[in-house]
Parts: structure tokens; sequence; C-alpha cells
């Protein structure tokens, strides 16, 4: 008993690093941000120390709420695209011999060397008029004038499912990778067609990674305003985007601070109801 | 016999290596056939190919005379018990077993009696609500036979069913096996590399050796008389020795071995005198006396002896070099290492083997 005692305040021991981290850097700018969003702005710079809840009530107005809508909207449809490219993706790829599933993990690791925004520029020489893919299809004449898709909301979701593919590839494999293939051979020797067999033990199995892919595709596409701007130009306005706008340009760091506290906020709640509806009990240990 | 299942010159390669070649087998209704052999004989794919998991490079299957082929998994009358069980590890005891009695869309009591029948066949009632998790090896064995044998299919395969399991809990299961497959009345394909849960049994062995057949026969008959040395020496680890024919007696050929001469059964195979022959002799059949005039029988020197499930195992070494092993009862033994004795075959305990032609 004095042994276990002991080994147990030893790793305590080893722990206090990650927790004072934790506290220091999570927490800590959690909590001021927190209290940030119940202060008043000054009129040119900084903030007044007083309690203000009008920065709430501010998000309430249509200019504003409008955007955590479309945010929310653009989250479901790149959250839909996402897991309807990357299920299968990782799925398949899972099932792959040895040596070509390495090849295919490396081919999707790869682009993550290069910075997110450099792909991205990618992407505008793709979508720009009379850009890659308006000379392909006018070559191919499938299209007879240039598509002009740079600055719009397609524009965007192509961005977006881009970026965010590799995280429910990468959950679906690792849920997938682990799943036992003569469980579906003992399905189908019962008699299960392989459409049952798929619905009732693969899918079933590879639900947690199904799951995680989804979680970890929805919360970012909440917040990732960048890629909005980039492809976007001006005409898709996100939660992210004001933030940045209120903190950088209006200097409004009150302002700012309640628009992220709501987006956590909101974030959270669509995490909780999520949850409670699939009532998921193995999420890999994600929420 | 009613032919149950035809494998009609089944081939099956993986990449450059031929895993079957050629194989031909009918099982028929009722019976109890293993498939016995070291791994990479064989045995499992040919387990796969009845069972429509995989589709043979040549060759037909025929289930109750129809070519199946083709056939996928799903639309055959035929079950199987996986090596590792295949219990889905999301659904209780009952689910599992449920699973195919769901697919054809058997009513809720039904299956819920079914279910029941089937854990009591198994000897786990109240099992229901249980997840594999929660059981034993042993437990999840008969789960899944009880999964794989509530459908009622023709034919139930077993893909070593007992190799994970400890010897007590396999002797024991073993028998529980033999039950079941006599109350069911069901064809049962059992897989299996241990030569005596193979002879225990089976109604025939199937032997099978790098992808293909050496003998299949019943238990006694490979015992007794084993056609290679393979069979001989898988099955029960017989004496291989070789000789010269020196001249035939009716059904026998007297053959000069090292230290003295031996008389064996030729199965009625062509074999003249001065032909080179090989005989295979059970250790059982073999007597141990010491080296002087009053014995006959083969000159050799004890090298070892070792005592293991009442049975003690002398080896002793010819002339030749060629290593014999005698079995006897008891632990008892005058003879050491080094002791000279004669090795005399009691009744006709030598048979032939590797014979072209013969039985």
């Amino acid at each position: 008993m004095k042994v276990k005692n002991r080994a147990a305040k030893s790793s305590l021991l080893m722990a206090m690093p990650m927790y004072v981290f934790t506290i220091l850097f999570t927490f800590g700018p959690l909590i001021y941000m927190f209290a940030l969003s119940f202060m008043r702005r000054q009129a040119t710079w900084g903030v007044i120390n007083e309690f203000y809840a009008g920065n709430y009530l501010r998000i309430l107005e249509p200019v504003f709420s409008g955007v955590f809508a479309e945010s929310f909207k653009l989250a479901l449809i790149t959250t839909f695209f996402v897991t309807l490219f990357g299920y299968p993706f990782g799925y398949f790829m899972a099932k792959l011999p040895p040596k070509h599933k390495n090849r295919a993990m490396l081919l999707m690791i790869v682009p993550f060397w290069t910075n997110s925004l450099m792909r991205l520029y990618g992407w505008i020489i793709i979508f720009r008029s009379n850009g890659i893919l308006d000379s392909v299809l006018i070559a191919l004449h499938l299209s007879e004038k240039p598509l002009r898709l740079l600055y719009t909301y397609p524009a965007v979701v192509v961005g977006m499912v881009y970026v965010l593919l590799p995280f429910m590839i990468y959950s679906v494999y690792s849920s997938a990778e682990k799943l036992d293939w003569s469980l579906v051979e003992a399905a189908r020797d019962l008699g299960a067609s392989k459409t049952y067999a798929f619905l009732t033990i693969s899918l079933r199995l590879t639900m947690p990674g199904l799951l995680s892919g989804i979680i970890l595709t929805f919360i970012p596409s909440m917040g990732l305003y960048f890629i909005a701007d980039i492809l976007g130009g001006n005409k898709v306005a996100l939660v992210g985007s004001i933030i940045q706008e209120q903190l950088l340009r209006a200097r409004d760091w009150p302002f700012a601070a309640a628009l992220s506290v709501a987006l956590m906020a909101a974030t959270s709640l669509t995490l909780y109801l999520y949850r409670r509806i699939t009532r998921s009990e193995d999420l890999e240990g994600l929420v | 016999m009613e032919a149950l299942l035809q494998l009609e010159g089944i081939e099956k390669r993986f990449g450059d290596t031929e895993v079957l070649e050629g194989i031909n087998l009918t099982v028929g209704k009722g019976e109890f056939i293993t498939l016995l052999g070291s791994s990479g004989c064989g045995k499992t794919t040919t387990l796969r190919i009845i069972a429509g998991l995989e589709v043979p490079d040549g060759g037909r299957v025929y289930l109750s005379g129809k070519d199946v082929t083709n056939l996928a998994p799903d639309k055959r009358d035929v079950n199987m018990v996986f090596q590792n069980y295949a219990l889905f590890p999301h659904m209780n005891v009952a689910e599992n077993i449920a699973y195919s009695l769901r697919l054809k869309k058997v009513s809720k009591a039904d299956i819920k009696t079914t279910v029941k029948d089937a854990l009591d066949l198994v000897q786990l009632p109240g099992y229901e609500s249980r997840m594999p998790n929660e059981l034993s090896g042993g437990q999840r064995q008969r789960v899944a036979i009880a999964r794989a044998v509530v459908n009622k299919p023709k034919i139930l395969l077993l893909d070593e069913p007992l190799g994970a399991l400890d010897l007590q809990l396999r002797r024991q299961m073993q028998k529980e096996l033999k039950r079941l497959q006599t109350a069911l009345g069901i064809t049962f394909i059992y897989i299996t590399h241990d030569q005596e849960e193979a002879l225990d049994m089976s109604d025939r062995i199937a032997l099978m050796r790098n992808g293909h057949f050496e003998q299949i026969a019943s238990a006694e008959e490979i015992y007794n008389r084993p056609k290679t040395t393979y069979a001989a020496q898988f099955v029960g680890g017989a004496n291989i020795i070789k000789g010269t024919v020196k001249y035939l007696k009716s059904e026998n050929a007297v053959i000069e071995v090292s230290g003295g001469e031996i008389e064996a059964k030729t199965r009625g195979a062509q074999i003249k005198e001065g032909d080179r022959v090989t005989a295979a002799i059970r250790g059982e059949n073999l007597e141990i006396n010491p080296a002087s005039e009053t014995y006959s029988g083969l000159a050799a020197t004890v090298t070892d002896k070792s005592f293991s499930g009442g049975m003690l195992r002398i080896t002793a070494r010819l002339a030749d070099n060629t290593e014999i092993t005698c079995h006897r009862q008891g632990i008892d033994c005058q003879y050491a290492a080094g002791d000279n004795v004669k090795l005399a075959l009691k009744d006709a305990g030598a048979v032939l083997v590797d014979l072209e032609g013969g039985i």
C-alpha cells in the first residue's frame, strides 16, 4: 500500500509541469477572455474596467447573429462533404495491402509539410477566371465560358473540405484499421449481403472514428476564417473573420472576446446535443 | 452414402504460391471429416473455398449436386466457426446468435426460443445478455458454434476451433463437438493440425500436405495402413525403415534391412525380389529384448528413453543409423543408453508405404 502511494505521488509530480502549463496557457487566457467580454471598450485603445453586458446584447443584432448562422451553415456543409469523401477514403485505405497503405498514408501527409495558407493560394491559381480549372474545362469543351469560381461560396466550401479532409480520413482510417475483417466474413457467412454486413458490422465498428472525424471537422470549421477570406473574398463573412476584424481593426477587444465566448458556447452546445443524440460513449477521448 | 459436397480439381494460387494443386474430395451427409495437416498445407484455404470466402482459380465446388463455385457466401447453406470465433463485439450473445435469424425475418418470439434452444444445446443457458468480452475462451467457442448451427446449415465448417483452448478444455470440447454433431446430424468439416484430435473425432481423415491430399481414409485405415511415409509419420509417428525385398510370402514381403529382416504387408502392390522398399512400423508393434541368441529380431543399440502419457518410449539405433522407437506401457525398463538389444516385430505390424498402385 505504501509503495503504491509513493508511486501515485511520484506520477503526480511528473505530471505537474503539464498541469502548470495547461493552467497558465489554456485556462488563464480563457478566464481572461471571459472577463474581458464583460468590459467596455475605451474610445481609442484598451478597456474600461467596469461590468458591461452590452457586448452580448450586440451579438443578437441581426448583422452578427446572421454571421453566426452563416458560419454554422458552412460548418455543416463542410462536415457533410468531408464525411462523404473522407469516410470511404479512410475505410478503403485501411483495407489496402500494407505496402500500398504506407504509400497512401505518405501521400496524405506530405501536403501537411507545406503551410496550409500556401496550399490555399494554390487553389486561387486553379479557381481564378481563366485559371487552370477554366482552361481545362474549356479545352475539354465541358464549359464555354469561364466559370469565375474564385470568390464564390462553392470555392470556400472546396477550400474548407480540402483543408479538413485529412482529419476525417485519418480518424476513420485508424478506426477501420482495427476492424477485424473476419467479422465481416462471419456476417457474410451467416447470410448477410455486402451492404447489410457493411451497415451492421463495418460501419458500426468504425463509428468511433467517424464520430471523432465529424467533431474534428465541425469544430475547426466553425472557427476557420482565413479560407473564406482567401477564396471567398469579402463575400462570405464568418464569425472568425468578424472576431479578427473587431480585434485588429476596430480594436474592440471586449466585443471580440464576447464573440469568441459565444462561438465557444455555440460549438460546445452543438457537441453536447450531438453526443446526446448519438449517445456515443466511444469518441476515443475526444470530447 | 449420399454425396453432399464435392470438390473437383480445386486449384488456388496466392501470387506465385500454389496453395491447392487440384484437390478432389467427396463428403457424405452426416459425416464428420477432418482436414488434417501442418500449418500452410492449404486446409484453411480449402475450408474458405467451401464457405465461399475464397474463389478457386480452377475446379468446381458442388453442394447437393449444385455447382456453387462462384456463389457468394451468403447464398450457401454452409456455416463456419472461425478460428478466432469472430463474435461481433458490439452485440450480446443473443444478438450474435440471432444475426442470421434476423436476416431471415424470423419473428421475435421464434428468435427468442431458437436462441434459448441453441444456448441450451451448447450448455450456456441464461447467457443471452452477456457481451463477448465477458466470456471465457471456451464460452466464446460455444457461442460461435451456437451462432453457426442456429441456421441449420447443411455443412458446418470448423477452422481449428479448439486451437486457442488449453489441453483440458480441448479434450472436453472434443467430446462435446462429437455429441453436438450426433445430435444435430449436420455434416462437420473440421480442421486441425493435431493428429490425436483427428483420430479421436473423425469418421474420415483427409491428410493434407503442400496443397494435396496424402490419404483420405478412416482413422483406423490411416493409422494401420498409412499410404505414404508422410502419412505414417504425421499420424502416430511411425518408424520408417528402408530395405530390399528378399522374397514374397503370400500377402507379405520379407525385407532385408539393417540388422536383420522383417515381414511387411504388401497391400497388393506389384513388387518383386530385389526392389528397394520402405516400411512403416508402429512403436507399439515392436518388442524389445536383450541381445542374446534366444531372441530373434533386428540388432540395435539403445540411444534414449523417455516417459510420457503412461507410455515408455525407447529409442534404438540400427547399424545403418536408422532410429527406431518402441512403445510400451509402464515406466519400468531394464535397458539403458548403450545397451545392445534386439527389436522383434509383433504380429504383422509392418506395412509397406510409398507404393505405386497399392491400396
